[in-house]
């Protein structure tokens, strides 16, 4: 053995160095083994409770079945009545930022009301719709005071998506579209909005992740309930009680009910999976497009 | 529609009616946030502050003694407060180590298939509800606590049994839900790092970990503490995820006793408090909006003071 020692040939390792990388493997583990673990649990703890019965009835005494069809209904219609305002309000907000105004003492009022809304806890927004929706507008507890009330939460994401869609858009497709004559709204409308639509599409399925797994949000906004729109009151329902299937886990998980509870995390770790799977096809398809 | 074509034979009326009418509407949806934080602000005041004058601004703040149901009740949120504090510190204590330590495998350590596992793995973890993080706590970590209460407090004649649900588990709930805000934003922070700064260390003999280190995390310094007060407000605000996890009594945040978060008690209590017991709950509500006004107000300064770091 030639003694190395000091030469300048040879790496000295630092057993600092070592015990560090040891710790950096270990935390980014954790995250992965978090997941698989949180997974598994919950996939082997629910799927039994998840059958065609489960997902098409609605739990009834009388009938002694439990299934959590109303659930998903309400979740539907909560999505739906939610996304349609905050959607357009959502990419409107971004157009203005992006398209038409000036930087300055406004914009910066803008973007800092869109921040503090991001960084609201959903709780708050819970208490705010209870008392503004419900009591001042009266509309009680209900699928539509709920809706209102998400509208205001996941606003800020499809503004922020959109802006961000918006900006990758090459300033060359504006002066071209605007040197041929086209006002302004008709440039948006056709070029600009087109360009940046698969960034705005995964700003509303990412919103829509948000709503199905929000709770605090809508437990004393819509309530809880959970049976099925009568036939031809379908749109009354609006105005009705309606606990979405985060709401109901909750509601399982406090009366102890725990194999509804794992029923409901199973279908909710699903649609989480697909709608991550559906946002990751969309970016890249984005990319894609960007390239070109 | 055929007046909103671009042909030139197309009323120039019409068209710059159309155009105002679109600018218009813009301005309408971009004051719909301003107009949101406004309403919330007001409301939350208008239904948290009338507790405050009745009971008594240090009758509420400062007294440790919750007994709203009682005869003779107490609405003292002291306990409260402190648990949501004690409770966010150490979430943020044990998480944000972890966080940008991950963060740090994924810019500079990992290789990139090991990376492409970990990546989504976080992003997932984001995505996961509220709610089921709860449940996971409720079934696994809970019974572990009980256990360890057990051994620990056998015999003792004056602690509380808990069951399990207590300060450590929400803690530990609350640190697994703040790591992907944590990864996300520090990754993105130290990828920001020029890359001459990483050579010149390296240049200069530093060991990639000394790098690392003493180079890279001192350079994305603002975005990590972004990464931190973004930890924070999440920590602070989850409010379902723990409700069942913390336990159900006011109590000193110990590791062991049962506690409430303030917004635990808000969840917990809101279904059935009424008069004076809902007023106290708002301000609750108050106070928890007080905080998250402070770290957003906090967070602005910090990206305005990164922005001019960065010209």
């Amino acid at each position: 053995m030639i003694d190395h020692h000091g030469s300048i040939m040879v790496e000295n390792k630092r057993t600092s160095d070592k015990v560090i990388y040891i710790l950096i493997y270990i935390s980014a583990a954790i995250s992965v083994l978090l997941l698989a673990g949180i997974i598994c649990y919950v996939f082997i703890k629910g799927i039994g409770a998840v059958n065609w019965e489960f997902l098409t009835s609605v739990t009834s005494v009388l009938k002694g079945t439990t299934g959590i069809a109303g659930n998903i209904v309400n979740t539907l219609y909560i999505i739906l009545i939610t996304l349609l305002i905050a959607t357009p309000v959502g990419i409107g907000s971004a157009i203005y930022l992006n398209e038409y105004a000036k930087p300055g003492k406004l914009v910066r009022l803008i973007e800092f009301t869109t921040e503090t809304l991001a960084g609201i806890p959903s709780i708050l927004f819970g208490l705010f719709g209870m008392v503004f929706f419900g009591t001042t507008l009266g509309f009680g507890y209900s699928i539509l005071t709920g809706s209102l009330t998400l509208t205001l939460m996941i606003l800020p994401l499809i503004t922020r998506n959109t802006q961000e869609a918006l900006k990758t858009v090459p300033k060359s497709y504006r002066s071209g579209a605007l040197g041929i004559g086209a006002t302004k709204w008709y440039m948006i409308r056709t070029i600009l909005l087109p360009s940046a639509m698969p960034g705005i599409i995964t700003g509303v399925i990412l919103a829509i992740g948000r709503i199905v797994g929000e709770s605090a949000a809508l437990l004393f906004t819509a309530g809880s309930g959970y049976y099925l729109p009568k036939s031809g009151q379908m749109f009354s329902k609006v105005f009705e009680s309606g606990g979405t299937l985060s709401v109901q886990l909750y509601l399982s998980m406090s009366k102890g009910q725990y194999e509804i509870a794992f029923g409901i995390a199973t279908v909710l770790l699903i649609i989480v999976l697909i709608i991550n799977f559906m946002t990751k096809l969309l970016t890249r398809k984005f990319d894609v497009s960007r390239k070109k | 529609m055929k007046n909103d074509s671009i042909s030139i034979i197309g009323s120039r009326e019409t068209k710059r009616r159309s155009e105002t009418i679109a600018h218009a509407i813009f301005i309408v949806c971009a004051f719909f946030s301003v107009l949101s934080v406004i309403s919330i602000t007001v409301y939350m005041i208008i239904n948290g502050s009338p507790a405050l004058t009745k009971v008594g601004i240090l009758e509420i703040l400062f007294s440790s003694d919750w007994s709203p149901t009682s005869a003779t009740p107490s609405y003292g949120i002291l306990y409260v407060i402190l648990t949501s504090i004690i409770g966010t510190a150490f979430a943020i204590l044990i998480g944000v180590p972890i966080g940008v330590m991950t963060a740090v495998f994924l810019t500079d350590v990992a290789p990139k298939k090991l990376a492409a596992v970990v990546k989504p793995a976080v992003e997932l973890l984001a995505g996961i509800p509220s709610v089921v993080y709860g449940l996971l706590g409720l079934m696994i970590l809970n019974p572990l606590m009980y256990k360890l209460e057990l051994a620990i407090f056998k015999g003792s004649k004056t602690h509380q049994f808990t069951g399990g649900s207590n300060l450590i588990s929400a803690v530990l709930v609350l640190a697994v839900m703040i790591l992907p805000t944590v990864i996300n934003i520090s990754e993105a922070s130290l990828r920001a790092v020029p890359e001459h700064l990483k050579s010149a260390s390296l240049a200069v003999g530093a060991s990639k970990i000394q790098t690392i280190f003493k180079v890279q995390i001192p350079a994305s310094k603002s975005g990590i503490i972004t990464a931190i007060v973004l930890g924070v407000g999440r920590a602070i605000g989850e409010a379902m995820a723990i409700s069942l996890v913390a336990g159900s009594s006011v109590n000193f945040p110990l590791p062991f006793n049962s506690v409430r978060f303030l917004t635990t008690a808000i969840v917990s209590e809101m279904g059935y408090a009424a008069d004076m017991h809902r007023e106290v709950l708002f301000t609750i509500g108050l106070v928890l909006f007080a905080f998250i006004m402070i770290i957003n107000i906090v967070l602005t300064k910090i990206l305005k003071k990164g922005e001019r770091n960065d010209d």
